[in-house]
């Protein structure tokens, strides 16, 4: 893929997002953050790169560190997010 | 030498050999090998540009598990269209992070699973805990906190990727590509401004730091100068060659774009929060998304799109229900300017009738229909639950009860929703203001209970009155108005005074919104 195969792809994703969001129900607003929040976490793919690697002792405990920072965001940011919408619920009447 | 022996010699001397292409590097190859293999014979036109290309080469597979990880992100989003699809959409963010973590994890070759498994278990208890045990008024903190770390995990891959460039991919002969610099030193400053940005977000929006804005002398002009000089540096990291060059000016870019985080979320009071959330939830999608290109990561860059995407929508959703300005909130200083004029002109003491729980009680038992208003007042008594009991009550009193929702009560987008959510408010029954407002005329009762400036008639009327042109609530057109205030002597964010307190049919109760519920409740039996 060349810059602007990549660049493609990203023009193309910030329409759908536009779309996507705009469609999200106001009430679930908070809950929305959370989860961006939580899948904006994927650069722990970086940290994994860099961790994986072990010829630059630097590298890796910055990637060990990212991998912390975003796997703190992901299992929180998903957890958090699903308490949340676990409390959506109609009345059972 | 003899004609023959000349010819014979340039017919044994073998043809010089083809130089290679792009074509001949195998999948086997990392991209360092394979530029390597390139520039040895000495044609680095068709060098591979970045990791990009390389990881694209090396498998298309791998590719395609980053691409379906993206849909799989879209969906989550998607989900979130209705309540009852939203937990459906929350799974396929998980397994779509799943995706991604794995298909990482098994095409490269791990030296270390051991201390990757650690880190992993450490973030994920670490988050698991604060997940389970927040609670949900705290929830506009805990997303800037979160926003923080994405920030900083951005920065640090950024560090990571210029370190060791060959993992990633982004050899270019023996230094990183210019293409490859700009993205990564993009990405780094977006990191930092969302690090030390959400950091002065989470401390003002916990309570840690005063949310009165802070303002510095001259600061528009220090900001839009290290914004520049943020700018200029990247370029000229992009053209310089050898560490010795490029480190001072990576480590400078990191440098003034943590300081910029800081200065720019400073001047901006508590009122505009929800905006900053928004904003840097937005940066947030953006750092992922600078640091997929560096990588060439579908992955990184769809959810990147979407998250930014998303903040961006956010921000401006909330700025429109202000009627501000996204510039006029990023120049801050909202709500700094109403201290020194209330301490000008005393406000003039003007009649108010105040009323007991018990006054309150009979009139919503007369009641036919009743529209409740909640803000940030209720989040802070967490009185959410004792107002559920209150419209149980209600309800089995045949009283109509509807909740109304002003996009920017509370501290970020949603708020409000979440905290009726968790008392158990059944969601139907709560609106957004477009979708009630109409219905004050026919109500009998519209009971505000900590919200104030979405109510404030002076933003239709008063041209000078600094939340003029935001939309509001019509509660003078309900036949009686409650308002729980804790005193008369405060005022809103925007510091003005609120003509619905004098109003012929509004009763003030003044009391904890906790408290005076409870009350209201216990009259009500």
């Amino acid at each position: 893929m060349d810059f602007i195969a990549i660049l493609s792809i990203f023009v193309l994703a910030c329409f759908v997002g536009y779309y996507v969001v705009w469609s999200v129900t106001p009430a679930l607003h908070t809950p929305l953050m959370a989860v961006t929040n939580a899948i904006s976490s994927v650069i722990i793919v970086g940290g994994l790169i860099a961790a994986a690697a072990a010829e630059v002792a630097s590298a890796k405990w910055l990637g060990l560190a990212a991998v912390v920072l975003a796997s703190v965001n992901i299992f929180g940011g998903f957890a958090v997010t699903e308490r949340m919408l676990a409390m959506y619920r109609k009345k059972e009447k | 030498m003899s004609v023959t022996s000349f010819l014979t010699a340039a017919v044994i001397a073998p043809p010089p050999p083809e130089p290679p292409t792009l074509a001949d590097c195998t999948p086997e190859m990392s991209a360092a090998e394979c530029n390597e293999m390139l520039t040895w014979y000495g044609d680095a036109s068709v060098q591979i540009a970045d990791g990009a290309a390389a990881q694209g080469a090396v498998n298309p597979w791998v590719a395609l598990a980053y691409l379906v990880a993206g849909v799989f992100f879209i969906l989550a989003l998607r989900g979130l269209s209705s309540p009852q699809t939203s937990r459906t959409g929350n799974r396929f963010g998980m397994i779509g992070m799943g995706i991604a973590v794995i298909t990482t994890l098994v095409t490269h070759d791990i030296a270390n699973i051991v201390e990757i498994g650690i880190a992993i278990a450490i973030g994920g208890i670490i988050g698991f805990t604060i997940a389970r045990k927040i609670a949900m008024t705290a929830m506009p903190e805990l997303v800037a906190a979160f926003h923080s770390l994405v920030g900083l995990a951005a920065v640090l891959v950024g560090w990571a990727a210029y370190l060791n460039p060959d993992a990633f991919g982004l050899l270019v002969g023996d230094s990183i590509g210019a293409v490859s610099k700009v993205e990564m030193g993009l990405g780094i400053a977006i990191g930092a401004i969302t690090f030390s940005g959400s950091v002065i977000a989470f401390a003002k929006l916990s309570g840690k730091m005063s949310g009165s804005p802070i303002l510095l002398p001259a600061r528009h002009l220090i900001n839009l100068g290290t914004l520049a000089a943020i700018v200029v540096l990247t370029a000229m990291f992009a053209m310089a060659t050898g560490p010795e060059e490029t480190f001072p000016l990576i480590v400078a870019i990191t440098v003034l774009a943590f300081a910029i985080g800081f200065l720019l979320i400073i001047p901006i009071g508590g009122a505009d929060m929800p905006v900053v959330v928004s904003m840097l939830n937005s940066y947030s999608g953006w750092a992922a998304a600078a640091m997929g290109f560096t990588l060439g990561n579908t992955a990184m860059i769809i959810t990147g799109a979407l998250v930014g995407a998303s903040g961006a929508i956010l921000s401006y959703i909330m700025c429109k229900a202000m009627n501000r300005s996204f510039i006029s909130v990023i120049a801050g200083g909202f709500g700094a300017e109403s201290g020194g004029s209330d301490g000008g002109e005393p406000r003039e003491q003007r009649p108010y009738k105040q009323g007991s729980a018990a006054d309150a009680a009979f009139m919503l038992e007369q009641a036919e229909k009743v529209i409740i208003i909640p803000g940030y007042g209720m989040a802070v008594a967490q009185a959410q639950h004792a107002l559920r009991e209150m419209t149980d009550l209600l309800e089995e009193k045949g009283i109509d009860v509807k909740f109304a929702i002003h996009p920017v009560a509370g501290r970020m987008p949603g708020h409000m929703n979440v905290l009726l959510a968790e008392a158990s408010v059944d969601y139907d029954k709560v609106f957004e203001l477009e979708d009630i407002n109409s219905e004050f005329a026919q109500a009998d009762v519209a009971f505000i209970i900590g919200a104030n400036d979405v109510v404030n008639p002076a933003a239709k009327s008063d041209k000078s009155s600094p939340i003029y042109g935001m939309p509001v609530f019509d509660v003078d057109k309900a036949k009686q108005v409650f308002f729980i205030k804790r005193s008369m002597g405060g005022v809103g964010y925007a510091g003005v005074d609120n003509d619905v307190f004098y109003m012929d049919q509004t009763m003030m109760l003044l009391s904890d919104a906790k408290k005076m519920v409870e009350e209201i409740v216990k009259a009500l039996d």
